[in-house]
């Protein structure tokens, strides 16, 4: 609670506002101009597995990772909740029963085991 | 004023609205687990709660908030926050480009509006809706949609872990929900032989740059992604290439067309005389 005393409330509403514009202009930056700008067509065909891509990249440490470095045991509680989680969606295609079955397994392994 | 209201009463009795709310329904509870999860964690790096609800309400970028908030409370300068924030918010910038294609057509204040609203799993949902990047009437209130469902299901939980960061305990490992969520949307887009192998690269390339800061391995995922899918679309043009066989008069011209195609390799050339 060191910095909110530190600091007056003048900064960090200075920096939340200057973050919403920087969310702002990078999450609508190609739409910003008005003539579209030109990109090579192997590029736009490769963009099309970015969103994957960027999925992909945020998933895998979570499951995968420990403290920035690759998990040593598969006894983590994470591991089965994603593969019973995935195993459901490829049965059943429906996110929300995916996250529901996945917790499930989750839950009672992590607390109650402490995986 | 009238107008604007009238425009948004059209927008939300639209039937595509109900296609957006519907489609991000399924998401919403993972994304909701993450947001309390993400507003806990922001009061925990010590901030007050009048503030991290600004910050949620302005910023509207959980992986952001979470990536400059340690660097505020060490009071790190305001432009390596803001260059942090950027290079994490690195991934949207080259989704824009893509948004382009669909919402080309409007006025830019509501180009603008679109972008800031545009989130990675409305992204997912709305180019499964509209596979055909092109604009179509119907798409900007399913965006709308899409996005008022998710910004209620981000705001009010990380509101509600703000306001109850002492009781909701992070050891509970609530935010596996909204690894989970993420994880149904990204099955959800693996259908061919190209999008699995991007995706199993991508994840290699994201836990072995997991060392770089700023969360740019994001970034070198999607490269290595981006690289391994034309690679791999490449490849399978060159074996689904079928012999064939390119008959000629041995007196006649090769059509210009077909003399680049033979030169190329895609066609053996033979030569026959017939009777």
């Amino acid at each position: 609670m060191s910095w909110s005393f530190d600091w007056s409330w003048v900064e960090p509403t200075i920096a939340f506002l200057g973050l919403g514009v920087i969310t702002l202009i990078s999450r609508s930056f190609f739409m910003i101009p008005e003539r579209e700008l030109a990109m090579p067509d192997w590029l736009k065909r490769g963009l099309k597995y970015a969103p994957l891509a960027a999925l992909t990249a945020v998933i895998a440490p979570e499951l995968f990772m420990t403290q920035g470095e690759f998990i040593h045991t598969l006894r983590d509680a994470r591991l089965p909740g994603a593969l019973c989680a995935a195993a459901y969606y490829f049965c059943r295609r429906d996110i929300l029963g995916t996250i529901v079955i996945g917790m499930a397994v989750y839950l009672p392994l992590h607390i109650g085991w402490g995986w | 004023m009238n107008t604007a209201v009238a425009a948004v009463r059209t927008t939300v009795r639209d039937p595509a609205f109900r296609w957006g709310l519907k489609d991000m329904l399924a998401t919403s509870l993972g994304i909701g687990a993450w947001g309390l999860v993400t507003g806990v964690a922001m009061v925990k790096t010590g901030l007050s709660a009048p503030m991290a609800i600004f910050m949620s309400l302005v910023v509207y970028a959980g992986s952001a908030q979470l990536a400059v908030l340690p660097l505020m409370a060490v009071g790190a300068p305001l432009w390596v926050v803001w260059l942090t924030a950027s290079c994490v918010n690195l991934r949207f910038i080259i989704f824009s480009s893509m948004w382009r294609n669909y919402f080309h057509p409007l006025p830019r204040r509501q180009r603008l509006a679109v972008g800031y609203f545009s989130g990675d799993v409305i992204f997912v949902a709305f180019m499964k809706r509209f596979p055909q990047q092109e604009p179509r009437p119907e798409q900007v209130p399913y965006f709308w949609g899409a996005a008022s469902l998710n910004w209620l299901c981000w705001q009010v939980p990380t509101i509600t872990g703000i306001l109850l960061a002492n009781t909701v305990p992070l050891s509970w490992g609530l935010g596996f929900a909204g690894v989970l969520a993420l994880l149904g949307v990204l099955l959800s887009m693996l259908f061919d032989r190209a999008s699995w192998i991007a995706a199993a690269v991508a994840a290699t390339a994201a836990i072995a740059a997991f060392a770089l800061p700023l969360k740019l391995n994001i970034l070198v995922a999607i490269a290595a992604a981006v690289t391994a899918g034309l690679l791999i679309e490449a490849a399978d043009r060159h074996l689904r290439r079928k012999p064939q066989v390119l008959l000629v008069p041995a007196d006649g011209a090769l059509p210009p067309a077909e003399r680049e195609r033979v030169e190329q390799g895609d066609v053996p050339l033979r030569e026959e005389r017939h009777p």
